[in-house]
């Protein structure tokens, strides 16, 4: 099974530069990977602002609930998406990303 | 905090016809109405500036705020009758196939109330059978497993006090290590409260003081699950007399003691619940459960339940059915005779809460304003009503490929469950929900929020304002109900961002429509694709089976494929002989939510027959920009496919490339699969911007692509999209016939 190899920062750089898009197969599966791995909660994004503002969240997995909303905003869905990634990524590997 | 939410009685409205608005409101003693026309979609960067227009009205005005309850959860009941009076020994009986044995107790069927009086069969705490009597329980004591038929029956006699319960698993070829259990107590007699009536799938809890789903009457312990079968008889029935009872056919003997004989394999298509007792003690069902449900006697020999109803007896019921909330009016709505026709909605404020109740004005039956008919999606509206899965599960982003997104709106639907959900959810027990509804708080119908469906179609309507040849607003309920009397005025028939869903009814006026010289410009993606039935009497209600294949939430169980609603077999039009490419040339081919592309010309675009379509736009390149995530292409996509129905002389003018990873073949398309379904590295992938002439001087237009729409404003539909589009409509609008090729 694929795991993500934290010495890999050309394929976070690859996300940073484009979150959305084409990507390429070892991006790709990193982010299968983070994906779909199980958690206790998961980001969302609350938009206060239509299409200008977003409020970072936490959604519990497998029950109806509320989200948990945090401090963090975004005027950018890139920046929530990188955000979510360096995240996940600690997350993972244990290690914060030294990209920022 | 303040909530505020609410619905309408209808979704399409003629001038001087009336809709009521029902609204719910916590925290705020008073809430404001307004009733706007809606002309774009609160979209953010690159759209238009939000506007909707006020209309003049006495119906905008403030409001008491009170709190309307949602009273979810589906059952069966029996009103009370005499027969059902003074009743102290019982037998009652079923089979049943519990869906979620261990969620809590769940009443199966009788006559028990909350208060603790009367007598019932339960699903104990543990997922045991247990039977009730007054304060009295005696349980099997031996859980029942999930999606197993079992003969669930209780005996009670009041002279002795002599109590028997009965759980027997029904052979289904699995392997199980169950075996029947029978177990007997001393209770007393507790006799059914007065006037009570006897209920399947729940127990009374009492009245309410506004109207729920039965009269007034409040219910709870909701059963998930099926029942097939059940019975009620006045006396403690041995074992051989409860296995006759427990026949298809009243048994011969038992006429004394049989109260109820309930056969759900009849009205399968209605509400009603069938006694075939001399008691005749017909019911009716609640809030929706689900019919055309195989039973406990299912052979797999018989897939359609019109052929063998009695193979299908079950009736499915769910915690958080739900059709129709039954609130109370809180304001009307008279369209004003010259009122324009559009989107319209009732807009609701308390204090920082707004919540928008849409609704639709049309022309006058029989009438049309304009050449030009916006036909909107209120099938696939409705079908989509309340989806909640989409921010349920991170999984979602695996295909959607960004984080999920919500609002304070769609938010309320997970502060209020018993709102229900949508068909792409699942029911609490994990089955697929078949039914989506309008009558009731509808979280995902607003002109802002994620862009999807009804918020993008709010980019076409913008578009046809600037444009400014006028249009009228059609439904699809209007289109199921009329036919092709509701298209024949019209010119143009503009179908929009995502027409997913389609009535038989709705495709054969369309053809018809077609066939006569009408024009069609399909400005979506994935369109032409689920067959619906819609309920034959009950307002805003649709059904869809998913059967088979397709992109889809949840697939309907195996001998199930067929609608409870109609007979009608479900699933894609593309496995009954309609594809989408027959009415559009194009049909959907993939997905993918991340980034939207753009469409390349092609040679075929410089035929002179679409040489209307060009003036004025000179790019090779189209569309590689846009509202819906920077391309014109993108969403859901269609391709032509000529072994589909894509007529031979359709030209492919367009195609779009360069789609994501998270663009993947669509599963129809998939027989066996591999590691190339991707769009970086499959060429079927992509978006066919596509032209053809039809019979009578008509012709069809298609995008194929969801994301087109929200190319059109654009740099103020200063673009190369807008152009192109606009082309089409004035060429369409024209008088002058189109000429099939030769």
């Amino acid at each position: 099974m694929f795991k993500i190899d934290p010495s890999r920062l050309d394929v976070v750089r690859e996300f940073k530069a484009r979150p959305f898009g084409e990507h390429s197969p070892e991006l790709q599966y990193v982010l299968n990977y983070m994906r779909s791995r199980p958690v206790t909660q998961f980001e969302v994004l609350v938009m206060t602002d239509p299409g200008k503002r977003w409020v970072l969240a936490y959604m519990p997995t497998g029950g109806v609930d509320v989200p948990k909303m945090t401090n963090q905003t975004f005027d950018r869905l890139e920046d929530a998406e990188w955000h979510v990634f360096k995240l996940r990524w600690k997350d993972i590997t244990g290690k914060d990303l030294p990209i920022d | 905090m303040t909530r505020i939410m609410g619905y309408a009685d209808r979704i399409s409205v003629q001038p001087g016809e009336t809709v009521a608005v029902m609204a719910s409101c916590i925290g705020a003693p008073r809430y404001r109405a307004e009733i706007v026309r809606l002309l774009n979609p609160n979209a953010g960067m690159g759209a238009s500036d939000y506007k909707e227009v006020r209309i003049d009205t006495p119906a905008n005005a403030s409001y008491p705020g009170r709190e309307q309850k949602m009273h979810a959860g589906s059952f069966g009941v029996v009103p009370a009758k005499r027969a059902l009076e003074g009743l102290r020994s019982f037998t009652l009986q079923a089979y049943v196939w519990p869906t979620t044995p261990k969620k809590g107790q769940q009443a199966l069927m009788g006559l028990w109330s909350e208060a603790g009086t009367g007598f019932g069969l339960f699903v104990g705490t543990g997922g045991a059978a247990e039977v009730r009597i007054g304060g009295f329980r005696l349980s099997s004591g031996v859980p029942m497993l999930e999606r197993r038929w079992y003969l669930v029956a209780a005996s009670f006699d009041a002279e002795s006090g002599r109590v028997r319960l009965w759980q027997e698993p029904i052979y289904d070829k699995t392997f199980h290590a169950e075996r029947p259990v029978a177990v007997d107590g001393k209770a007393k007699a507790s006799l059914p409260d007065a006037g009570a009536p006897l209920i399947f799938a729940g127990w009374r809890k009492g009245e309410a003081e506004a109207p729920t789903a039965w009269g007034r009457l409040l219910v709870s312990g909701h059963f998930n699950g099926r029942i097939d079968r059940p019975r009620l008889a006045r006396k403690a029935l041995d074992r051989a007399a409860i296995q006759a009872l427990a026949s298809g056919r009243l048994p011969s003997g038992l006429e004394e003691e049989i109260l109820g004989f309930w056969d759900f394999a009849r009205g399968i298509s209605s509400e009603r619940i069938s006694d075939l007792s001399p008691n005749r003690l017909d019911g009716e069902v609640a809030n929706m459960p689900t019919r055309a449900m195989t039973g406990h006697n299912w052979t797999g020999a018989e897939m359609d339940w019109t052929k063998d109803p009695g193979q299908y007896g079950a009736i499915h019921f769910h915690d958080d059915d739900i059709y129709d909330c039954r609130w109370q009016t809180d304001f009307s709505f008279t369209v004003p005779a010259d009122s324009r026709s559009g989107f319209y909605a009732a807009k609701l404020v308390a204090d920082e809460a707004t919540f928008y109740v849409p609704f639709f004005v049309r022309p006058k039956k029989g009438t049309a304003r304009s050449k030009i008919a916006f036909l909107a999606s209120t099938a696939t509206y409705t079908v989509y009503a309340n989806n909640r899965a989409r921010f349920l599960s991170m999984r979602t982003e695996l295909y959607q490929g960004r984080i999920s997104m919500m609002d304070a709106v769609d938010i309320l639907q997970l502060e209020f469950p018993e709102m229900g959900v949508s068909t792409y959810d699942r029911h609490s027990d994990g089955s697929g929900v078949g039914f989506g509804s309008r009558l009731r708080p509808v979280t995902n119908w607003k002109p802002h929020g994620r862009l999807w469906n009804y918020c993008c179609d709010l980019f076409i309507i913008d578009w046809l304002e600037h444009v400014g040849l006028g249009y009228d607003v059609i439904t699809d309920d209007d289109l199921h109900a009329e036919g092709q009397d509701l298209l024949r005025p019209y010119k143009v028939v503009i179908t929009g961002s995502h027409p997913e869903y389609w009535s038989l009814e709705m495709l054969d006026a369309l053809d018809g429509y077609q066939r006569q010289g009408g024009r069609h410009m399909y400005m979506g993606g994935n369109g032409f694709y689920w067959r619906i039935a819609y309920h034959p009497s009950k307002p805003g209600l649709i059904e869809v089976r998913r059967s088979e294949d397709g992109v889809r939430a949840w697939d309907a169980r195996v001998g199930e494929y067929y609608h409870q609603f109609t007979g009608e077999y479900g699933g894609l039009w593309r496995r009954q002989g309609r594809a989408p490419q027959v009415a559009t040339g194009v049909g959907f081919i993939s997905q993918g939510f991340d980034a939207c592309s753009y469409y390349r010309r092609t040679e075929a675009s410089l035929d002179p027959r679409v040489a209307f379509m060009f003036e004025g736009v000179a790019d090779e390149i189209l569309g590689n920009f846009g509202v819906l995530q920077g391309g014109a292409a993108g969403l859901e996509i269609d391709c032509v496919d000529p072994a589909l129905g894509t007529p031979p002389h359709a030209l492919v003018v367009a195609r779009s490339e360069n789609h994501s990873n998270t663009y993947i073949l669509v599963a129809e398309e998939v027989n066996v699969p591999h590691g190339a379904m991707d769009a970086v590295q499959n060429p079927a992938i992509h978006a066919d911007l596509t032209f053809f002439e039809t019979p009578n001087g008509g012709a069809v237009f298609s995008t194929g692509s969801i994301a087109y729409a929200g190319s059109l404003p654009v740099n103020g539909f200063d673009n190369n999209i807008a152009r192109l589009t606009t082309n089409v409509l004035r060429r369409f609008v024209d008088e002058r016939p189109f000429a099939m090729p030769t």
